[in-house]
């Protein structure tokens, strides 16, 4: 592995590293490296297919390349930033990871990720179960209806839709109305008690966004501006993440 | 956090009082995204301002390391669909032994990544806690927590303050 390090960091001028540098605040610390360990020790993903933070870093400053954006190690970080908070240097190695990952072929990264980004690019909702705006409406309608009717002190129990001007623009994952629709009425009942004025909207209502995770700058971006979208069309104050 | 902020103002009448005799033990996952990511130690410290007026100061157990020094469950940045499940687990592990050493009955998981990871890695290891979000305990402790709204509750709460 020595051996073969050294031939490699001969190229320096077309490193990995360097074009991560140049797109990176303060080029994210990246040369600034002790090789202290601090965040290899304390990395959950150290061990995974044979490396850790430290290491990865090292064979981006040896100009290990083709190993930086072919292992499959860019998918078990979780870009979690917690070796970024212990380190002492702040090198930020979560965004080396995110451009290991950049690097890949679209059509190689893992499919589960790329699916969830272009099913949820596909529909108003950005919902990576591909739920729609309307689907969520009955839903939520439904619900709130048997609630009302079965739940005594909850017959005026609220779950405005589309509400222009409300305070909170209160977002959703695609699993509770999905799969454990249930779940949001506790929700409704918290925001019935404090007497928050609050919103649903069929559109960008959805919480998730793997385009981020599939670092597909893109598509991420559109994911987001969507749901801005639907948060200022409304006018809403405050975009509401949940649980 | 607006629970906490809803709890300060007095319009979130809250109390622990279910819990007295009961005394479950709670302990509280620190989602990256919302907490070393985010807003910090802050956004840590209301979560556990409300989880222990919702079950009690002496009942909440705090994990080690937590806060922004929390380990990240494995469930994130996409690790859930990536399909390297036994990857994810070994990830999960040092998550799993962080819960276990609480010996908690309960995890608040305020995150849905969080909230699928630690519980499959529940099912997976061997655990005997449960993964619950606050929305469930905040209503729990008002008594206001509907039958169909139970699904992840363990069965010593499953039918608790219904008639
Ligand atoms: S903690 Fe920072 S300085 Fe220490 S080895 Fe890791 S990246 Fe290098
Ligand atoms: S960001 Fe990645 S490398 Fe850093 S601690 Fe988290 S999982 Fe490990």
């Amino acid at each position: 592995m020595t051996e073969e390090a050294i031939k490699i960091s001969g190229k320096r001028t077309s490193r990995f590293l360097d074009k991560v540098k140049k797109i990176l605040p303060e080029e994210g610390n990246l040369d600034a490296c002790l090789t202290c360990g601090a965040c290899a020790s304390g990395c959950p993903a150290t061990g995974i297919d044979g490396l850790d933070p430290r290491k990865v870093l090292r064979m981006a400053v040896l100009g290990m390349d083709e190993e930086l954006t072919t292992t499959p190690w860019a998918w078990a970080c979780t870009m979690c930033t917690r070796c970024m908070y212990v380190c002492p240097m702040n090198i930020n190695i979560p965004q080396l990871v995110f451009n290991m990952r950049a690097a890949w072929p679209r059509d190689e990264r893992p499919k589960g990720i790329r699916a969830s980004c272009d099913k949820a690019n596909s529909v108003d909702s950005r919902s990576a179960m591909g739920l729609t705006g309307e689907m969520f409406s009955e839903t939520v309608e439904e619900l709130l209806e048997e609630v009302r009717e079965e739940q005594e002190g909850f017959e005026n129990l609220q779950a405005p839709m589309n509400k222009k001007g409300a305070y909170y623009f209160v977002n959703q994952n695609s699993r509770e109305p999905q799969m454990e629709e249930d779940e949001m009425v506790p929700l409704w009942k918290i925001l019935h008690t404090v007497g928050a004025d609050w919103t649903y909207s069929d559109k960008g209502w959805a919480a998730e966004n793997y385009c981020l995770f599939l670092a597909d700058n893109e598509a991420w971006e559109e994911n987001i501006r969507i749901k801005a979208q639907a948060v200022e069309e409304l006018g809403c104050k405050v975009w509401l993440n949940t649980e | 956090m607006e629970y906490a902020k809803w709890i300060r103002e007095g319009k979130l009448p809250v109390s622990s009082d279910w819990n007295k005799d009961l005394g479950i033990k709670f302990t509280l996952q620190d989602p990256c995204q919302l907490v070393r990511k985010t807003y910090g130690d802050k956004a840590g410290e209301d979560m556990r301002y409300v989880l222990k007026k919702l079950v009690g100061e002496e009942n909440f157990i705090d994990m080690s390391p937590n806060l922004s020094n929390n380990y990240c469950c494995g469930g994130g940045g996409g690790f859930l669909q990536s399909g390297r499940k036994e990857e994810r687990r070994t990830y999960g592990k040092i998550k799993f032994d962080q819960v276990m050493a609480t010996g908690a009955d309960y995890v608040i998981t305020p995150c849905h990544n969080c909230h699928s990871q630690i519980h499959d890695l529940q099912e997976h290891y061997g655990g005997n806690y449960h993964c619950i979000h606050f929305w469930t305990l905040i209503c729990l402790s008002m008594g206001i927590l509907g039958e169909n709204e139970r699904g992840h509750l363990g069965p010593d709460l499953e039918d608790f303050g219904l008639d």
